[in-house]
């Protein structure tokens, strides 16, 4: 593993570049066949609502997928994320129009873990349309 | 109607393997919009010390979700799977999945709790390659909501 951040550049409260991530139901559909989760509260409008839902959403693990590559992308090596987890709090509501949703990404170094393993703790914050979207997001990464 | 707690600890049979393939890989990342080239180029890989294209963080999900069909389908247990939402995802890795993993997953349950009329099933998710290593555990939290009226 190669990450391209040494694990001595970086201190708590380091911030990672933020990115915002487009969702259209063009989107959803391609990651319902890419994932094999056809569950169609990502895709049928009708079906959404008459299971309570203001709207069509979004997979929470397309979600997850999204706010990883904001570690992934400065670490330049995803193997060297070494636990990832998020707790799916509020859904990514994806209306059918020209724009969809937009889920936005921050994080920060929040812990340096291990100086001998070289891990430090990245948390995560993903809103969409004002709303914090996952909740407990937090990644292990193995720095260079 | 609370979940039995007698099933904590239950360990369900490992699953056939699942080939993981470079096209799938190339799939699932074009799918979620992330053109890191270690998902789709050999030497790009090579040149991060990985023997073979890698997957996403999150690409392992898809097996070991299906793999997690035998806990929720299980006649026995009782989940009534249309009131299920996903609560919690966590991954923890031994080392990235890639292309040519021939994966298999151990499922077992971790805890039941009932809350507040809501069912709360964790499911631990081992998963190895075909020598036996241990390539990363996923852990889901599954909440099956109170029926109504119940």
């Amino acid at each position: 593993m190669t990450a391209k951040i040494s694990y001595d550049d970086v201190e708590v409260g380091t911030e990672l570049p933020a990115q915002s991530f487009p969702v259209s139901r063009a989107t959803l559909v391609r990651y319902a066949g890419a994932s094999g989760d056809f569950n169609p509260i990502h895709w049928n409008e009708k079906f959404a609502k008459e299971v309570g839902l203001p709207d069509v959403i979004a997979h929470g693990m397309f979600t997850m997928a999204e706010a990883i590559r904001v570690v992934t992308d400065w670490t330049g090596d995803p193997g060297a994320v070494a636990e990832y987890g998020v707790r799916f709090t509020k859904p990514v509501i994806v209306p059918d129009d020209e724009t969809g949703a937009l889920i936005e990404v921050s994080a920060k170094v929040a812990a340096k873990l291990d100086d001998e393993a070289r891990t430090v703790r990245v948390d995560l914050t993903a809103t969409s349309a004002g709303q914090k979207v996952l909740g407990m997001s937090r990644a292990v990464v193995r720095l260079a | 109607m609370a979940l039995d707690q007698s099933f904590v600890g239950r360990t369900y049979p490992p699953t056939e393997p699942y080939e993981v393939g470079r096209e799938k890989i190339r799939e699932f990342a074009a799918a979620i919009g992330d053109t890191n080239p270690a998902y789709t180029d050999t030497e790009a890989a090579k040149a991060l010390g990985h023997p073979e294209v890698i997957a996403p963080p999150t690409f392992v999900f898809a097996i070991t979700f299906r793999a997690a069909g035998q806990v929720i389908e299980d006649p026995q247990l009782g989940l009534d799977y249309n009131r299920v939402v996903h609560g919690d995802q966590r991954f923890a890795y031994t080392r990235p999945v890639r292309s040519g993993d021939r994966l298999t997953v151990t499922s077992t349950i971790e805890a039941v709790r009932s809350m507040a009329g809501n069912d709360i099933l964790d499911i631990r998710g081992e998963v190895h390659d075909e020598a036996g290593e241990h390539v990363v555990t996923a852990f889901t939290k599954l909440v099956a909501r109170a029926a109504e009226g119940a």
